[in-house]
């Protein structure tokens, strides 16, 4: 994989992840480009597309976008599935997770991606083995609560 | 609505994001995001030292602000300072930002490099990880030169952590990637291998990531991974579902882990050990059988998860290429998803078969499918799946079924989306050509093709028409009657014109016998298109006069008052008026003799492949990420030839001279009918030189070119079917060489069968000084033909220009096999057709010294064979030749004798292009 990226319906950047090199232009100018791309397919359309000499693959959960970039003999199906298990991995991490979980926390949406994918490959595909190394870090630290008020907090699944 | 953040929730923190959030506008949220970085900015200056939690909390607010798309230029030395921090918390905020934003001030990175190496030696498995995940999200070179040769220790201790291994071992992927030549080989590879046995899954995935990289890189190294690979993979299909735990997902075991094995497996041919060969096959079969199973489950999860393994199985099957029965059985289940209800697998058949059409096992069977796939083009709601249908009709494309797919894709043509009309219009260009049993029905696809996407249709596409009437005078005849027809529709497209205009020119008078086409008729038909047209258009008309005027008397005066009017003599473009005013003189003062030898039909062209299979190629070709796999890029996909394909050149009369003479230099004779009065403007071309490519090959090293001014040397490796060359420019003067450039570009035919990517020189070099280029190179399929490099640069005010034909020759793919007498003659003689064998005999250039021939067939790459000829003087070697479509394995013989001084060379491939080309090449070099 070559990246990840969330972005909201409205477009806004959620999470970026990159596992090439890149200038943070030409990450400026892709981000803009595959967010345009992808927000202007249609809900039935195929969770893949062609772009540049890289293989897209999407699928949406509630207000956010997933969207991988993989090469040409990357799988596109199990990508899916990687970007499902991410969700699930959220949803169990922050309980029902919704959109505003991962802009508040987002630091923790990045922990958790580092448990799961790294350099771009899965490392750990086993949901049990990656809350536990994050909820070992987290034993160490105090919970605190907070009131969100009114913010858009639909769950993602 | 969640009521708890987890972890320590940074108060501060959530209060700026909630504070982003509310702003109305992006100003508000500028002037924001202003206020608090003025604050962190006082902050980390103030005379209070802070207190980790504060440093972390303003550290993570720099990053949500970087985050947000701005930029951050300070916080570096804070972030670098949390990594030291004894608490977890604070120290993983500082690795975030380091990953995140990198800089690559050198101070820092000795700081950050000392803290990981802290973390590293900590033992502690939660900061080892830490520091890891950090190397491989930066990936830097600095990181690898200070960790690379550390890790592979980490990964490979008895007692590391079984999640230590796992990062360390996609770190280590990861520095691989971007500083391969800073991991170093060695004793651990052997034990990298046997992780695959290892109990833990996760570190079984991990590794398996790890060992196809490195595989693909070298892969004999790693070929004692194959058995193992293939016994997992058993292990994991015929498992029980429950059997691997949380690594069975949605009642498929072991998903990601057998997509990686299939993957791994694809950078070996097939195993030759008969029992892991039918191992193997069992694996398979049982992923196939699976698929015809009731599914264990709705959810969609679980469907995608089982065809991920499908799809990488067929993949593996279709990389093999030797399985008759596995690849018709991977067809038909193909064949099966084009009308599954899913979109994603209709999409995925439909890319997966097209691989499939041009193996020659499951050819066929692909081609059954054609009525669904035509359906598929007219019905899919989805524009990328109806792209994919294009191309599947493209690849199961042959003589049988060539009318019905162009019929289908011209139809479609006519709505299709216009994104994708260009492509099309190549891809029925290119087959109404491969497939013309008749050259009418060629003439007819093309100008339909101009009628329903006359837009789309490029230059090449109407050139080659031309060049193809041209060449076939059984089909002059038929192409004059049908653009003349054509030409009658009110309103055609300008593309018609040109064509129509060019043929009339040349062949009008082969229907002229007909009062309904008379000369005059003709004319008149053409002129009423003239003011309606461009300018470029216009000069090719005008050209089609003075042609008119040769092949019919009768009209000259009709056509010169044409010439003289004031709209031709006095027109504002000076390209139209010198057009007209020549051909008004050469008119009135030529004698007809000399009118018709200026005039004369134009000569055949010399035969050529089709610039249109190059032009698709671009098109498919990459786009412009850079520095991403550049490695698996087309050298002739770049710029400087989209800009020339623009499909209107906005009166530049360059485009005249170019044309019909596409990417090759006039050839002579052919005196192009728009050349005829302006002084040859061509750009004079430069003889390639080939003085010393055939010293090169059986060697990799050494002097390409010399001349006075510059040396250029080579250094080249092979692996497999991947190769780099470096190559060195040496500036022999004194004074510097300007606006230095060098490509490397291929004859046509080699396009498609040899990538070669250059990477970009520094513009200038010293006097004296030399420069380094790396060229990437890839090879398809086998080819005969040799890419070349070019060379310009401004030395004391004159441009040089040069091209050298570079030695990259098929026998450089070659991988030696070592193989028993017994062996070898039995492979012999199965390949003992008569296309499959080459011979030449062929008198000695050297003197015929035994340890010099034998060291020249070693060069040449493969395995030189003692004790297998009985005659102890000849020489026989084996090899397989790997390209990224297939391998093909190689036998030869060479006889000397030394009397007669002579050789008897004898190759023997299962291709006979290989054969032949071996053979040629060898036989030079003794």
């Amino acid at each position: 994989m070559q990246f990840m990226l969330l972005f909201s319906r409205q477009g806004k950047l959620r999470l970026q992840k990159w596992y090439v090199p890149l200038s943070d232009k030409e990450k400026k100018k892709i981000t803009r480009e595959l967010v345009q791309t992808v927000l202007a397919r249609k809900p039935k359309m195929c969770s893949f597309l062609e772009w540049r000499d890289l293989k897209i693959v999407y699928k949406r959960y509630a207000s956010l976008y997933f969207c991988c970039a993989i090469e040409d003999q990357d799988n596109e199906l199990i990508t899916l599935e990687i970007i499902h298990r991410y969700v699930e991995l959220l949803d169990k991490y922050f309980g029902s997770v919704c959109e505003l979980d991962i802009i508040f926390n987002f630091e923790k949406a990045y922990f958790i991606l580092d448990e799961f994918l790294l350099g771009g490959e899965a490392q750990e595909t086993s949901k049990k083995n990656v809350l536990k190394a994050i909820e070992q870090a987290d034993l160490l630290q105090e919970s605190q609560s907070e009131d969100w008020g009114s913010l858009p907090n639909e769950e993602l699944l | 609505m969640p009521a708890v953040s987890k972890g320590d929730g940074m108060r501060g923190l959530a209060v700026f994001i909630s504070d982003i959030r509310n702003c109305k506008s992006k100003e508000a949220e500028i002037k924001r995001i202003n206020k608090e970085l003025a604050n962190i900015r006082s902050k980390f200056k103030g005379d209070k030292a802070l207190d980790g939690y504060s440093k972390k909390k303003y550290v993570c607010k720099l990053l949500f602000i970087f985050l947000l798309g701005h930029d951050i230029d300070f916080g570096h030395m804070e972030a670098v300072n949390l990594l030291s921090s004894n608490k977890y918390t604070e120290k993983q905020i500082g690795y975030l930002f380091i990953s995140v934003l990198v800089n690559s001030n050198s101070d820092l990175i000795r700081l950050i490099n000392n803290a990981i190496k802290n973390d590293l030696a900590s033992r502690n498995p939660t900061f080892m990880n830490l520091a890891l995940h950090c190397i491989a999200n930066v990936g830097s070179r600095e990181m690898a030169e200070a960790f690379a040769s550390e890790i592979p220790g980490i990964l490979v201790a008895g007692d590391t952590m079984d999640s230590v291994k796992q990062s360390a071992a996609l770190c280590l992927l990861r520095l691989n990637r971007t500083s391969p030549d800073l991991v170093p080989m060695g004793e651990w590879t052997a034990r990298v291998v046997h992780l695959l046995n290892d109990q833990h899954l996760g570190v079984v995935t991990a590794a398996t990531s790890l060992i196809t990289t490195l595989a693909q890189k070298s892969p004999d190294d790693f070929k004692t991974s194959i058995s193992l690979a293939v016994a997992r993979l058993s292990r994991i299909v015929t498992s029980a579902s429950i059997d691997l735990q949380d690594y069975t997902y949605y009642f498929v075991a072991a998903p990601w882990l057998s997509v990686k094995l299939l993957r791994l497996l694809q950078c070996y041919p097939p195993p030759e050990d008969a029992a892991l060969r039918s191992r193997l096959t069992e694996c398979l079969e049982t992923i196939l059988n699976k698929a015809q199973e009731p599914p264990k489950s709705k959810k969609v999860q679980h469907s995608n998860a089982k065809n991920a393994v499908l799809f990488e199985a067929i993949s593996l099957i279709i990389h093999h290429d030797s399985e008759p029965t596995l690849l018709v059985r991977a067809c038909n289940q193909l064949g099966q998803f084009l009308q599954h209800r899913e979109t994603n697998l209709r999409y995925l058949a439909l890319e997966s078969m097209c691989t499939l059409a041009s193996s020659e096992f499951s050819h066929e069977a692909v081609k059954t499918h054609i009525e669904t796939v035509i359906n598929a083009l007219k019905t899919e709601r989805d524009v990328s799946v109806r792209q994919r249908a294009v191309d599947l009709l493209y690849a199961m494309c042959d003589r049988s079924n060539a009318k019905q797919i162009v019929a289908e894709m011209l139809s479609y043509l006519e709505t299709a989306d216009y994104s994708i009309r260009e492509e099309i219009v190549l891809k029925v260009a290119i087959l109404a050509e491969k497939y013309a049993v008749d050259y009418t029905w060629y003439v007819d696809t093309i100008l339909n093709l101009i009628r329903i996407a006359g837009d789309y249709v490029s230059e090449e596409v109407w050139y080659r028409v031309i060049q193809i009437v041209i060449n076939r005078d059984d089909v002059q005849g038929y192409a004059a009657k049908t653009v003349f027809e054509a030409l009658q529709a009110p309103a055609c497209h300008e593309n018609l014109v040109k064509v129509g205009g060019y043929i009339l020119g040349e062949f009008g008078n082969l229907i002229a016998g007909d009062s309904r086409s008379s000369p005059l008729v003709q004319f008149n038909l053409l002129h009423s298109k003239f003011h309606l047209c461009s300018v470029p258009t216009r000069a090719l008309l005008l050209s089609a006069y003075i042609k008119f005027i040769n092949l019919f008397p009768e009209v000259k005066a009709t056509i010169q008052d044409v010439l003289r009017s004031d709209s031709q003599l006095r027109n504002a473009d000076v390209e139209l008026q010198q057009r007209a005013v020549e051909y008004l003189r050469l008119s009135c003062i030529a004698s007809t003799d000399i009118l018709a030898t200026v005039l004369e039909e134009m000569p055949p062209f010399p035969e050529r492949e089709s610039s249109i299979l190059a032009k698709l190629k671009r098109k498919k070709g990459p786009g412009n990420l850079p520095d991403i796999n550049d490695a698996r890029r087309n050298v002739n996909g770049n710029t400087e030839h989209s800009e020339k394909t623009e499909p209107t050149n906005k009166g530049s009369t360059q485009s005249f001279t170019d044309l019909l003479n596409l990417n090759s230099a006039p050839s002579t004779g052919a005196s192009l009918l728009v050349d005829v009065f302006s002084d040859s403007s061509t750009l004079a071309s430069t003889d390639v030189s080939e003085e010393n490519f055939f010293r090169f090959v059986c060697k990799n090293n050494g002097v390409i070119f010399e001349n006075q001014l510059l040396q250029i040397g080579l250094k080249s490796e092979y692996r497999q079917n991947l190769g780099r060359m470096y190559v060195f420019y040496g500036n022999k003067t004194s004074t510097q060489f300007l606006s230095f450039s060098s490509s490397v570009t291929s004859p046509d035919s080699l396009n498609t069968q040899l990538n070669v990517h250059a990477k970009t020189v520094d513009p200038i070099i010293e006097g004296g000084a030399q420069v380094q280029q790396i060229l990437n190179i890839e090879c398809v399929s086998d080819f005969t033909d040799a890419p070349v490099l070019n060379v310009q640069f401004r030395y004391g005010g004159t441009l040089q220009n040069l091209a050298v034909k570079l030695p990259v020759m098929l026998n450089k793919f070659f991988q030696p096999t070592e193989m028993t007498s017994q062996d070898f003659f039995q492979r012999w003689k199965q390949l003992g057709a008569p296309q499959q064998e080459v011979q030449k005999i062929f008198k000695s250039k050297h003197p015929m010294d035994t340890d010099v021939t034998k060291a020249k067939i070693i060069g040449f790459g493969v395995a030189l064979l003692d004790g297998v000829d009985p005659n102890p003087e000849n020489f026989v070697g084996a090899g397989v030749i790997h390209s990224k479509n297939s391998q093909v394995g190689c036998l030869l013989r060479l006889e000397p004798n030394t009397q007669a001084q002579m050789y008897r060379l004898t190759l023997r491939t299962s291709r006979n292009s290989v054969s032949q080309r071996l053979c040629d090449l060898l036989s030079e070099q003794f």
